[in-house]
C-alpha cells in the first residue's frame, strides 16, 4: 500500500473543522394493530394481527410441554424432530411438497419448558399451512423408521452440540445455578435418546401436545377476524379436557460462589453471570430493563465500552433477560481470551458495583430510553419480529395491550428508580455463575480474585 | 407484487444514492456499501479489509470514539457492518426522525476518519477476540468459507483468509489505514442506500447537505480476479481439534453472478432442487434413504448469494458420521448430479424452490435492515438496485434445461474436495492454516 496517499492525520481533518450534530426530528407514532385475542372452543388462545406488508403470513406455537421423569427431555426432542415426517394423510416428502408449493416452512424444537413451531408462507397458502399443521397436531404417526432415523441423528447432532463452547456454558450454568430442576435438562443425553422407543413418542404427543394453555400467534396479510373461524374449523379435532403441562417453578437464584468449569486448551473462556429479577408484570420492570440496557444490554452500555472498546478483552459481551414462566432473571456473556479472563471477570463486577454506586446519568438514562423504545418499534415493523415478540409475551399471558402501552411506562421512568433497581438488582452478591476454560492457567488468578471455586458442576 | 419506487441519482462526488422511500412503519434504514472487499487487501495483510471496517466505527472529525455508537443507539436505532470479498457495507435501521442524524454519521466517516496508533492497537485486539470466538475455539469455524477457498483457488486474492491471520493482523501500520482509505473510501466508489418512511425531496435535501462536500476523489481502477478453473479434482485436509465428526466440504467453480445472471440463478435453483427441504435430493438420498449424512446443505457464495463478483464458489457441505468415508459421500453427490445431467428435474420440483425462494425474499424485504442492504448490493454489484424485486420472477423462469445444464457443469475433475478431520490435537494454535 504504497500509492500517495495522505496520512492518518491529515484524513481526520476538513479545513472547516468538526460539524454539529443534527437534532432529532419529530417521530411518527406507530400504527395501531388490527387484532383480535381470543380463545378457541378447544381452549387455545389465539393472537390473529393483520399486518399486510408482505404477501406472507407467519404462525408461532406456543406449547408448555415440561416433564419431569429423567426420559422426558429426549422423548421430548425425538418428538420435536419427528413431529413433522407424517401423518395418516401424508408421508415427510408430501408434507414437505405441500408446504413448498405455497411457499411454505413448519418447524418445530423444545426445551424444558415448551414446544414451540414455527410456520411461514404466502398468505394465499395458509389454508394449506394450517391444514398440515392440525394434520401434525392431531394425527402424527412417529412411525418407526422416522423415530429410528431421527434418533441417529440426533444423537450425532447432540455430539456436535456439546462440542460448542456455548453449549458447554450453559449447560454448565444451568447445573450449578439450578441443581437438577427439570430445566437445566436442555440437551439430553445420547443414551436417553437411543433409548426413546416409537410408542414413548406417541404417547408423549397424546401426553402433552395439548392446545389448552397453548397460545397460537398468527401475524402478516391476513383479516384477524375471519381468520378466527378458519382457525377454529382447521383445529376442531384437536381437544382435550386437560391443559399443557407448565414447568415447575423454578427456585429463586441467590448469589454465591462462580464456579470455574475446566476445558484443557480452550483459547478462549465463557463468562456467564446470572441473577434473580422481576417478570414483565411487575411494576419495577420498566426501570429494570433500562438499568440493564445501561449495565450490558446495549452496544454503548457501560460493560462493553469497558472491556471491548476500552481495553480489547472481547469481542462479545452482553446483559439481558431470560424469562421463564412467570420469572426472569438478568444473564451476563462475555467471552474472552484465557489470558485477559481474570481481568475480565474483575471489571464485569466491578462494573456491576459501579451501576449502584453511580447510578446512570441523565444522559445514560435518555439514551437507553430512546433505544427501549427505538428497538420495540424497528422489532415490530417486520412481521416476524412482530410474531416473535407477540408470541413470547403471550406466553405469559400478555398481548398487543401491553406491546402497544410500553413505550409510554419506558417514557415514564424516571432516574430514580432506574437508580434504585440497579442498586436493587445488579449488586455483585445477587449473582452466581460460571467460567469455562482452560483451568490450569486460570486458576490462580481467579481464586485470588475471590469468590471463585474450581470444580464440575454438581 | 409492483415494484415499490425506487429513486437513483449520483451526486457532483461520484457517490451513488439509491432512494426506496416506504410509510408502512414509522423507521428508516441507512447504508453505504464501498466497493471493496477482502478480495483487494494486499498480500502481508490478511483481514486488512475487516480490521479496517472496525476502525471506521472508532471516531471521525465532528465525532470522538464511542460516539458513533451512542449517537446511533440514543437515537432509538440499531449498526453493523460486514466485509465481503468484494464489498464492505455500514448500515443503521432507526426511528424515522433519526434520519438527518444517521447521514450525518455516515458522511462525517467518508468525509474524516479519525485514524489512531491507540484505537488500531485495540480493534487489533478486538478482532482477534472475534476469531477465536468464531474460528479458533469453535468446532467447524471457519468451514467452509475461510478453509475452502485456499483448496479450490490459487491466487492470493480469492485463497486466502479474509479473517486473517494474527501475524499480518499484528503487523499493520496506520500508513496501511492511511493508504487503504485513501484508495477504496471515496464516495465514487460507495453507494447510499435510503429506505423506509421519508419522503424523496426531503432525503435528497439532508443527502446534498452532507454528502454534498465530500471531495470527489477517483474510484480505484477494479483489478480483474479471474483465475482458470482446475484442471483436475483438488483435495485439501484440515484438522479441527473441536469437531467431533468428520466433514466435507466441495466447492465448484459457477458462472459470473454478473454476466451471466441467468446461469448463475440456474445454479440457485439447483442448490435448492439438491438440498432444500426434505423431498430434496440430497437429503432424501443421503440424509433419510441411505443414511450418509447427519446434514448437508448446498449453496451459491461463501456467505450466500449475491455477494460476489466472479469468480464465484457453489458449495456443497456435510456432517457425516465416522464410519462413513468421504468418497462415499462424493459418489452419492457425483451419481445425484448426472441423474440430473441425464434427466432435467420435473416442474414440481422447480416449483417447489422457486415457491419457497418467492417467500423468502418477501421475507427479508420485509426487514428494513435486509432490504436496504440488498437494494446497497445489487445497486454497486449490478449497478441495478430494482433487480432485487424481480429476482423471485427471474427465478421462476429458470427452465429445467438449465438446471439440469447447471448440474452438468459440477464436474468431479474440476473441483475442490476439502476434508475436516476431527482432531484431539492441541487447541492452542493461533493464525490460519495459510
Amino acid at each position: 500500500m504504497s500509492a500517495p496517499h495522505r496520512t492518518a492525520e491529515e484524513i481526520g481533518r476538513t479545513a472547516t473543522g468538526p460539524r454539529p450534530v443534527p437534532p432529532l426530528g419529530t417521530q411518527r407514532a406507530v400504527a395501531d394493530l388490527s387484532h383480535v385475542d381470543t380463545t378457541l372452543s378447544n381452549g387455545l388462545r389465539v393472537l390473529a394481527v393483520r399486518k399486510p406488508t408482505v404477501p406472507l403470513v407467519e404462525l408461532r406455537v406456543w406449547i408448555p410441554f415440561a416433564g419431569d421423569d429423567k426420559s422426558h427431555p429426549a422423548t421430548a426432542e425425538v418428538l420435536a424432530e419427528t413431529l413433522l415426517t407424517g401423518t395418516a394423510r401424508r408421508d415427510r416428502i408430501e408434507i414437505d411438497a405441500d408446504l413448498a408449493l405455497i411457499g411454505g416452512d413448519l418447524a418445530s424444537g423444545v426445551d424444558p419448558e415448551r414446544l414451540v413451531i414455527t410456520g411461514t408462507s404466502l398468505a394465499d397458502g395458509l389454508p394449506t399451512m394450517l391444514d398440515v399443521l392440525a394434520d401434525a397436531l392431531t394425527g402424527a404417526s412417529y412411525a418407526d423408521a422416522e423415530v429410528e432415523r431421527e434418533r441417529e441423528r440426533l444423537i450425532e447432532r447432540i455430539a456436535v452440540s456439546r462440542t460448542q463452547p456455548r453449549t458447554i456454558a450453559r449447560e454448565a450454568l444451568q447445573k450449578h445455578r439450578y441443581g437438577d430442576h427439570p430445566a437445566v435438562r436442555e440437551v439430553p443425553q445420547a443414551d436417553d435418546v437411543a433409548a426413546v422407543a416409537p410408542d414413548r413418542v406417541r404417547a408423549l404427543h397424546r401426553a402433552s401436545v395439548l392446545p389448552r394453555g397453548s397460545v397460537l400467534v398468527i401475524v402478516g396479510d391476513i383479516d384477524p377476524e375471519t381468520v378466527i373461524g378458519d382457525l377454529e374449523k382447521a383445529f376442531g379435532g384437536w381437544a382435550s379436557d386437560r391443559s399443557a403441562v407448565r414447568l415447575p417453578a423454578l427456585p429463586e437464584l441467590a448469589g454465591g460462589n462462580v464456579l470455574l468449569v475446566p476445558r484443557a486448551g480452550a483459547v478462549q473462556s465463557q463468562i456467564r453471570l446470572s441473577a434473580q429479577t422481576v417478570s414483565r408484570t411487575d411494576p419495577r420492570y420498566p426501570a429494570l430493563q433500562l438499568a440493564n440496557l445501561v449495565y450490558g444490554g446495549y452496544f454503548s452500555s457501560r460493560l462493553v465500552e469497558n472491556i471491548r472498546e476500552d481495553k480489547g478483552y472481547t469481542y462479545s459481551a452482553h446483559s439481558g433477560f431470560e424469562f421463564t414462566d412467570q420469572t426472569a432473571v438478568v444473564n451476563v456473556d462475555a467471552d474472552t481470551a484465557t489470558d485477559a479472563t481474570a481481568a475480565a471477570l474483575m471489571e464485569t463486577r466491578y462494573e456491576l458495583a459501579r451501576l449502584g454506586l453511580v447510578p446512570p446519568s441523565a444522559d445514560e438514562v435518555e439514551s437507553v430510553r430512546q433505544y427501549a423504545i427505538g428497538s420495540l418499534v424497528t422489532a415490530a415493523s417486520s412481521q416476524g419480529g412482530l410474531a416473535a415478540q407477540l408470541s413470547a409475551l403471550a406466553a405469559t399471558g400478555l398481548g398487543v395491550e401491553w406491546l402497544a402501552g410500553h413505550p409510554e411506562r419506558l417514557a415514564a421512568v424516571t432516574a430514580e428508580e432506574v437508580a434504585n433497581a440497579a442498586l436493587e438488582f445488579f449488586a455483585p452478591k445477587r449473582f452466581t455463575g460460571v467460567v469455562v476454560g482452560d483451568a490450569d492457567v486460570l486458576a490462580p488468578k481467579l481464586t485470588a480474585l475471590g469468590d471463585v471455586t474450581v470444580g464440575e458442576p454438581s | 407484487m409492483a415494484d415499490p419506487e425506487l429513486v437513483r441519482f449520483t451526486l457532483d462526488n461520484g457517490l451513488r444514492v439509491v432512494l426506496a422511500p416506504d410509510a408502512t412503519a414509522p423507521v428508516v434504514g441507512v447504508s453505504v456499501h464501498y466497493d471493496v472487499g477482502f478480495r483487494s487487501e494486499p498480500e502481508g495483510r490478511t483481514g486488512f479489509a475487516h480490521l479496517f471496517e472496525h476502525l471506521m466505527f472508532q471516531g471521525s472529525e465532528s465525532l470522538e470514539k464511542l460516539a458513533h455508537f451512542r449517537y446511533v443507539q440514543s437515537s432509538g436505532g440499531s449498526f453493523n457492518g460486514s466485509t465481503h470479498p468484494d464489498y464492505t457495507d455500514y448500515f443503521e435501521v432507526l426511528p424515522a426522525a433519526a434520519l438527518e442524524r444517521a447521514l450525518f454519521l455516515e458522511a462525517d466517516r467518508m468525509r474524516a476518519p479519525k485514524l489512531t496508533r491507540e484505537n488500531l492497537a485495540n480493534q487489533i485486539d478486538v478482532v482477534k477476540e472475534e476469531i477465536r470466538l468464531n474460528v479458533l475455539n469453535r468446532p467447524y469455524g471457519g468451514f467452509p468459507w475461510i478453509l475452502l477457498p485456499p483448496v479450490l483457488y490459487s491466487t492470493f486474492p480469492n485463497a486466502h483468509n479474509g479473517y486473517g491471520g494474527f501475524e499480518d493482523l499484528e503487523q499493520a501500520t496506520l500508513d496501511d489505514c492511511a493508504a487503504f482509505f485513501d484508495t477504496y473510501y471515496s464516495p465514487a466508489n460507495a453507494v447510499l442506500t435510503v429506505a423506509g418512511d421519508f419522503t424523496v425531496e426531503e432525503a435528497r435535501e439532508l443527502i446534498e447537505k452532507h454528502f454534498g462536500d465530500v471531495p470527489h476523489r477517483p474510484a480505484p481502477e477494479r483489478p480483474s480476479f479471474a483465475e482458470p478453473a482446475p484442471e483436475g479434482e483438488l483435495r485439501g485436509e484440515h484438522v479441527d481439534p473441536h469437531a467431533p465428526l468428520p466433514a466435507v466440504g466441495v466447492g465448484y467453480r459457477m458462472p459470473d453472478p454478473i454476466n451471466d445472471l441467468d446461469g448463475y440463478l440456474a445454479n440457485l435453483v439447483l442448490a435448492g432442487v439438491l438440498t432444500d427441504g426434505d423431498g430434496s435430493r440430497l437429503q432424501q438420498r443421503l440424509v433419510h434413504r441411505e443414511p450418509l449424512v447427519v446434514d448437508i446443505g448446498a449453496g451459491a457464495g461463501l456467505f450466500g448469494p449475491f455477494e460476489a463478483r466472479d469468480p464465484d464458489t457453489f458449495t456443497i457441505t456435510a456432517i457425516h458420521p465416522h464410519e462413513v468415508s468421504t468418497d462415499q459421500v462424493l459418489a452419492a453427490l457425483d451419481e445425484e448430479l448426472e441423474k440430473l445431467a441425464a434427466t432435467p428435474p420435473e416442474d414440481h420440483e422447480l416449483k417447489k424452490v422457486t415457491a419457497r425462494w418467492a417467500a423468502s425474499l418477501h421475507s427479508e424485504h420485509d426487514k428494513l435492515v435486509s432490504r436496504t442492504l440488498a437494494l446497497g448490493s445489487f445497486e454497486l454489484l449490478y449497478g441495478d438496485a430494482s433487480l432485487v424485486y424481480r429476482l423471485a420472477e427471474k427465478m421462476s423462469a429458470v427452465t429445467a434445461e438449465a438446471v439440469s445444464a447447471a448440474a452438468k457443469a459440477l464436474r468431479p475433475d474440476s473441483r475442490a474436495v476439502l476434508v475436516i478431520r476431527p482432531g484431539s490435537g492441541s487447541s492452542d494454535q493461533e493464525g490460519t492454516e495459510q
